[in-house]
């Protein structure tokens, strides 16, 4: 197998997005990772909603709790951190990712941390924690196993439920051996887990402070709801003195039976298991009389533009739990990967988001960058219209003028062309023979502005005999 | 005759069987002929509007949008041999102000169309006589038409009753081929990779033809079929089912 070019973290962004998709499609080694991770999880998942005859009412339910729950958000925002304080849960608010960051560095400068563990938060990526926590000099220690590797690897998460799904096994081994100090066997798979096992549980145990994200925020009880199929979040959350829960504000829904509905949809979608291995609801601090759990509990609700979501037609896009089906079934994202979009967030949720996040001007390339076939939409949960959102954005940059020139011009001659039918006729009357000079036994293999098409594939020669419409003026019928 | 007994259509053409597939366009008014229609095709249209659509030109879709609606109101029906371009006409409404009274004539343009085997099979009840087809064939369900239309069974269905053709599932027959209309142009690359993906698992069925019911899609896959040195023939559903062994592919020069 030849080498993969290598996809440099720093220099990624969504404005790249063509190259960056170019260099992923040269990678055979990502094409294997995408089939066999992607492609796994598009198994079970079909399996596991074959088994659960109630999936489909499940799915409206879990949109419809979303959609109240976002309608009535500053209700149950209140609600949520009144209980929680209750609980004796410090509640911060963050407007912005800087202010996230800030509060999360300060609670732990609070605390003296020299280190902190962190279990698999999404909204840790989207806010820039792991490089604020470096700045401030805290010694940040990623316990999901997936999560360990890419840090080891110095690369951010191609994927929101399996961050390294882009990285191989054999370079797994290489880079435990370099990090854990020990011989590795690319082939022994439970060894090397074991291996990270080892190496982490020192740093559970050590660790000042854990910081963990939420899948659910329970506003009728204060709690906050992590899943994980390694344990590592109750590692994270439970040694250490001190917890912080950084968690999008979207998060919230009004009682645990809503969550548990939740769970329903996000185990299936995500990996095809009818649960997952650890669903922990962490309900405030230690206790007087509790044996264990963390001294201070904080948690920090991030905005970060999702307020504005709300006001700007994308509330469905707020239902989002975070699943990753809709990228695991994506023709684009199983062939590029994650890291080609250059976001935070890849596949087709991501291409919704990162436009709110970096800027519709950053971003364009990313709604472009779909067939708009609505697979995404259908296995989606809790039922986003992805491919109308992503045409939202399409019509949001075709006004402020994103739009490159080609693009705009050729839909300008397309449009002034097509609303005159008697032009239209003529220009297809004109343009057909000239094609016909290019076909070969009925293929055109090369021709002049067919590039884009004839490079990788042939296309028809033309009709002999004219247009439909001038066959079927000049009187054919059958 | 009353409208009941034969229904006025009109039939949507779509551009790309305009320019590139005039036979699909004779085999949809045979079709819809036999399955009891008065068929009319207006000559004012061009186009659904859909390049306009997807690329985020909402007035040059709406535009489009009014000129089809016009062109088609003398119609009970509208017909098109296309999910794509049926499932664009159904998303007129979304062009227009609600309440207002072009999005009630969006409105009806949208409840009046339909993609054209959903058409013989769930408002005509029709199935063909008398055609048959002795090969094997494998179908690919394009997108617009599945998931906005709920194009499935009856292209099936209607291929069931053409005698000697011999169906064959086609692995990933619901997943994208990779045309995706201006996607394909402006992805090139992507394009490719999804489509040589589409055509290793037609080629896996070792049918001889491959059908569907949209142009676009047809044309990418068998142009990445023809790339790959591939033998599969690939034409439009409507071509076999009005015709059966006398059809042609795309690239052969046949009745056209």
């Amino acid at each position: 197998m030849s080498a993969a070019p290598e996809l440099h973290p720093e220099t990624r962004r969504p404005a790249r997005f063509k190259a960056q998709a170019a260099e992923a499609l040269a990678s055979p080694r990502l094409k294997l990772a995408l089939d066999r991770t992607a492609g796994n999880a598009e198994a079970k998942r079909g399996a596991a909603v074959a088994a659960f005859p109630g999936f489909e009412a499940a799915r409206v339910r879990g949109a419809a709790i979303k959609d109240h729950t976002l309608r009535h958000l500053d209700h149950y925002l209140e609600s949520f951190a009144a209980r929680a304080e209750a609980l004796g849960t410090k509640v911060h608010w963050a407007r912005t990712a800087d202010e996230a960051c800030r509060i999360t560095v300060e609670i732990c400068r609070q605390a003296g941390a020299r280190s902190a563990t962190r279990s698999k938060s999404m909204l840790g990526e989207e806010i820039g924690l792991p490089h604020a926590l470096a700045e401030a000099g805290i010694e940040r220690v990623e316990t999901d196993l997936a999560e360990h590797i890419v840090q080891l690897a110095g690369d951010p998460p191609s994927h929101i439920v399996w961050p390294a799904m882009h990285i191989a096994r054999e370079q797994v081994a290489e880079l435990f051996a370099e990090h854990h100090q020990t011989p590795q066997d690319p082939d022994d798979v439970p060894s090397m887990v074991e291996s990270a096992r080892r190496v982490l549980r020192g740093k559970f145990l050590g660790a000042d402070v854990g910081i963990s994200g939420a899948n659910f925020l329970i506003a009728e009880t204060g709690a906050v709801c992590t899943v994980t199929n390694e344990g590592n979040a109750e590692l994270t959350t439970t040694p250490p003195r001190v917890h912080i829960v950084t968690a999008g504000i979207e998060k919230l829904v009004p009682t645990l039976a809503h969550a548990m509905t939740l769970l329903r949809l996000l185990a299936r979608s995500a990996t095809g298991a009818e649960i997952t291995q650890y669903t922990t609801f962490h309900a405030g601090p230690k206790r007087p009389g509790d044996l264990d759990g963390p001294e201070e509990m904080h948690i920090v609700l991030v905005d970060n533009g999702r307020s504005k979501m709300l006001g700007e037609g994308l509330e469905e896009m707020l239902r989002c739990i975070r699943c990753g089906a809709c990228m695991n079934h994506c023709v684009v994202y199983r062939q590029i990967g994650g890291h080609a979009y250059g976001g935070v967030y890849p596949g087709p949720m991501g291409a919704v988001l990162t436009p709110v996040l970096q800027g519709l001007k950053e971003s364009r390339a990313l709604p472009q960058a779909c067939t708009l076939n609505g697979k995404c939409a259908e296995v989606c949960p809790v039922k986003i219209p992805l491919p109308t959102l992503l045409r939202g954005w399409r019509i949001r940059s075709w006004r402020e003028g994103l739009e490159p020139t080609t693009v705009r011009a050729g839909i300008g001659l397309w449009a002034f062309v097509a609303k005159r039918p008697r032009l239209y006729r003529l220009g297809v009357k004109a343009a057909l023979p000239v094609l016909r000079i290019f076909g070969r036994k009925g293929w055109i293999e090369k021709a002049p502005l067919l590039g884009a098409w004839t490079d990788q594939r042939d296309f028809p020669t033309p009709p002999r005999g004219g247009s439909f419409m001038a066959q079927y003026k000049a009187g054919r019928r059958s | 005759m009353t409208s009941a007994e034969r229904p006025r259509i009109g039939l949507f053409v779509t551009c790309l069987v305009d320019a590139m597939r005039p036979q699909t366009g004779f085999a949809a008014i045979a079709l819809l002929e036999r399955a009891g229609c008065a068929v009319e095709v207006p000559m004012a249209q061009t186009c659904c509007g859909q390049p306009g659509w997807n690329s985020g030109d909402e007035k040059a879709a709406r535009d489009m949008a009014l000129r089809v609606i016009e062109a088609f109101a003398p119609h009970e029906h509208v017909v098109a041999p296309s999910g794509s371009c049926a499932a664009t006409i159904r998303d007129y409404p979304e062009l227009f102000e609600p309440g207002s009274p072009m999005r009630a004539r969006a409105e009806a343009m949208a409840a009046k169309t339909w993609e054209l085997f959903s058409f013989l099979t769930d408002v005509r009840k029709w199935r063909p006589e008398g055609v048959s087809l002795p090969a094997s064939a494998t179908y690919h369900d394009s997108c617009s038409g599945l998931r906005h239309l709920d194009v499935k069974a009856q292209p099936r269905k209607l291929l069931a009753a053409v005698k000697g053709l011999e169906m064959r599932p086609l692995p990933g027959s619901e997943v994208c081929c990779g045309f995706g209309g201006t996607f394909c142009v402006k992805y090139p690359a992507i394009s490719n990779a999804v489509a040589t993906e589409k055509a290793a698992n037609i080629e896996s069925t070792g049918a001889d033809l491959l059908l569907g019911g949209d142009l676009g899609c047809l044309m990418n896959m068998a142009g990445k079929l023809r790339r790959r040195g591939s033998k599969i023939r690939v034409t439009h559903a409507a071509e076999v089912l009005a015709w059966g062994e006398k059809a042609s592919a795309l690239g052969e020069e046949g009745a056209a």
